[in-house]
């Protein structure tokens, strides 16, 4: 008779064949790439941010469009050590690379693509990700649909690079086979001790869906090159004086 | 035994002239080119020399003897050029053809006679092919350069000279036809040696001793005593492959066979060669005589096929066979050095350097131009819209820091909008601001920091840029162009979104 610990230990052999089926493949060495993403690494599968995947980034507002540009910067600047290259596919160059470099990217080793049409758009990123030798890639889109997103998928299955779609003001979302959905919003930035200024860059970031792991809500803060949960404990002081005051 | 053939033009740029200009064949001109302050004849057509105006002479002189005289300049590094090309037409008759400066060609015909049924017809078929063409040749065959030299210039009787006999051929001929300087041969005319014959029979010491070992040299290099070598030209061989089909090709599958079959052989030769291509171009000649066309380039040097016939691939559907392409043809029109060592180094860093992304943009520079790929490097400007530039390369690397001192917006605005903002201290950030008829009431902001024009390249108003954050938590980039002024209302402007 199989004990309940049997039962489980069979689950999680399963749950494993059927990520590897899906093409999620358990990083070689045991460690995944980083992408400091580590706060919320239980929402991934494996608990490891799938790369050789396509992650899809919702946006309504251009804030939004900002917000999402500088979260998917932080996760680049941590793929592209090493010399990575990653293609920036857009219709329009709104991107200002000097601010890149503030999340750890070198803005040199990123190549803009500036195509007007949604299609070549498309067909430039699925060629783009064949290319094994380059780090990520990123394409500014609207629309996609799932064929279109599937061919991107096997791509990436085949050459293990990751993309990035941004969806700015998406008319329809509809189903596509990318791994992840997300949302990030700008929230209001706080400095220590309540001092005057801008902070840091605050963001709330939905993670709406993501395949084989657990979607979630979390409030997050880009400083020292690094991605930090915001603790509701941090926040409170700062609302209580502000109560007080007034 | 070898036999050689000397071919002397005797008009070679006034005749180039006359095939030009049609209307040159029955006046009397030179070419001329300044020589000393002045314009001497470098060349008269026969007419012109019949007249008497010989090369050397000045322009003036020239025309006091022939008043009509037409003179047209000279180009310089003509007469090699026409040569080269002349050696290369030659190449038809033996694969040793060389150029022999300042006049005349000298082949090796050796064993190649017998395919024009013997010497005479051999000789008489380059002439008269030459003559037909419009130029003033007159040639020579015999065993050794000098003699088919001396006998092509000053030969009276015959043009070939039968093997051995070099020395009967050159004993009347003048002692000029021994290619020597004009000053021994004014030497030898001044003691009476006006023929070979005269000289041959000298003890070789006393030529040694009174006109050096020029002469003997001459003498036994024209006799076969002495090997003469020749340097043969070697024309470069194009980049360019042929296939020519049985049948017509129609179908797009078989372009693709067609240009794939061209391109394994360019791209070996490339290869052995250490060469890559920069540009080619794809051509099929069409039943009907119509020439289709498909041109690619590259961004680097490259000698690999598969990556090539991808960047053909995209434009295939350009070729409109009709009723079909009978020939094929692939040229490489710039070819540039690859070095092996590198691309194995490259290939190991991956980055920018490596292969796969440089044909990466090949594809879609072939497929949209070169304009829609873009990379910028840092530029010494504070000024935003010039902070940065586009790399003229792939491999350009920034020649100075990515500056990360002050904040700035992720997105940024092509151009700054207007925005209407209610500010209430001078030099304060705005309280609120409008923008696309959203308010947005500001909570926290930093600033300003001030960027002036560079008054060495444009004049204008100074920014004073302020960032802010509304209450929703959105950061914004605004400036107010020029100072606070409470007159004049100030102009707000946005510029671009933080992250």
């Amino acid at each position: 008779m199989h004990s309940l610990k049997d039962k489980i230990a069979v689950i999680a052999q399963l749950q494993q064949d059927i990520l590897l089926l899906e093409g999620f493949k358990p990083p070689a060495n045991g460690i995944g790439v980083d992408v400091g993403l580590e706060p919320i690494k239980d929402a991934f599968p494996n608990a490891v941010f799938p790369t050789a995947a396509v992650h899809e980034f919702l946006s309504t507002s251009i804030e939004q469009g900002a917000a999402t540009a500088g979260f998917v910067g932080g996760i680049l600047g941590k793929l592209m050590q090493q010399e990575g290259v990653c293609i920036w596919i857009s219709s329009t160059q709104m991107l200002f690379p000097p601010a890149l470099k503030t999340f750890g990217i070198a803005p040199h080793r990123i190549i803009f693509i500036k195509l007007n049409r949604e299609r070549d758009i498309l067909w430039a990123m699925e060629e783009a990700l064949k290319c094994e030798k380059l780090a990520a890639v990123v394409a500014e889109l609207q629309e996609i649909n799932l064929t279109a997103s599937r061919r991107l998928q096997l791509a990436v299955e085949k050459s293990r690079v990751t993309g990035f779609i941004l969806r700015h003001q998406p008319r329809s979302l509809g189903n596509t086979s990318c791994v992840s959905r997300w949302r990030i919003t700008p929230i209001s930035s706080s400095l220590d001790d309540d001092m005057p200024g801008v902070g840091f860059p605050r963001w709330k970031v939905e993670l709406l869906k993501i395949r084989n792991g657990r979607p979630g809500t979390w409030q997050m803060e880009w400083s020292a090159k690094q991605f930090h949960i915001i603790s509701e404990r941090r926040a409170a002081p700062l609302q209580e004086l502000l109560l007080k005051r007034g | 035994m070898q036999r050689f053939v000397s071919i002397w033009f005797k008009h070679l740029t006034t005749d180039w002239f006359t095939l030009r200009r049609p209307d040159l064949r029955d006046i009397a001109f030179v070419l001329a080119a300044p020589q000393h302050g002045r314009m001497v004849v470098t060349a008269a057509n026969p007419i012109a020399e019949a007249q008497g105006i010989t090369e050397g002479m000045v322009v003036a002189d020239a025309r006091a003897i022939f008043p009509s005289l037409e003179v047209l300049d000279d180009k310089p590094e003509l007469t090699i050029a026409l040569l080269r090309l002349l050696a290369e037409w030659c190449l038809r008759y033996t694969p040793i053809s060389a150029i022999d400066p300042s006049d005349g060609l000298v082949l090796n015909s050796s064993g190649c006679t017998h395919l024009w049924g013997g010497e005479e017809p051999y000789l008489k078929e380059i002439l008269v092919r030459l003559r037909n063409k419009g130029y003033h040749a007159r040639a020579a065959m015999a065993d050794t350069i000098g003699t088919a030299w001396a006998v092509a210039r000053f030969g009276q009787v015959k043009a070939i000279i039968p093997p051995g006999e070099q020395a009967t051929a050159l004993l009347p001929l003048p002692p000029a036809a021994l290619r020597i300087e004009p000053a021994m041969v004014q030497r030898l005319h001044k003691l009476g040696l006006y023929r070979i014959g005269h000289i041959i029979n000298m003890p070789q010491s006393v030529l040694r001793r009174r006109f050096g070992p020029d002469l003997l040299l001459r003498l036994s290099q024209a006799l076969g005593k002495e090997e003469e070598a020749l340097e043969p030209i070697r024309p470069v061989l194009p980049y360019q492959e042929r296939l020519p089909c049985l049948e017509p090709i129609v179908t797009a599958t078989g372009l693709e066979i067609a240009l794939k079959k061209l391109l394994d052989v360019l791209c070996l030769r490339l290869q052995q060669e250490g060469k890559g291509l920069r540009a080619a171009a794809f051509m099929g000649y069409r039943v009907d005589g119509k020439l289709e066309r498909i041109e690619i380039g590259t961004n680097r040097a490259s000698h690999h096929s598969e990556h090539i016939f991808k960047l053909f691939e995209q434009k295939i559907a350009q070729i409109e066979p009709a009723l079909g392409i009978e020939l094929f043809i692939l040229e490489a029109d710039k070819v540039e050095e690859l070095s092996p060592l590198q691309e194995t180094l490259w290939a190991e860093n991956g980055g920018l350097g490596a292969t796969e992304v440089a044909e990466l943009l090949d594809r879609l520079a072939g497929k949209w131009g070169e304009n829609c790929i873009h990379r910028y490097l840092p530029a010494e400007h504070y000024w935003p819209e010039r902070s940065i530039k586009r790399a003229s390369s792939l491999l350009e690397k920034p020649g100075i820091p990515w500056r990360t001192a002050r904040p700035r917006p992720i997105r940024l605005l092509a151009k700054p909008e207007a925005i209407t903002v209610t500010a209430p201290i001078p030099d304060y950030p705005p309280m609120l601001f409008r923008y696309q008829g959203k308010l947005h009431p500001i909570k926290k902001a930093d600033g300003p920091e001030r960027i002036a024009h560079e008054w060495w390249l444009e004049g204008g108003e100074h920014r004073d840029y302020y960032e802010v954050e509304d209450e929703e938590g959105q950061r914004y980039w605004l400036f107010r162009s020029g100072h606070y002024d409470a007159e004049k209302n100030n102009k707000w402007f946005i510029h671009g979104f933080f992250a």
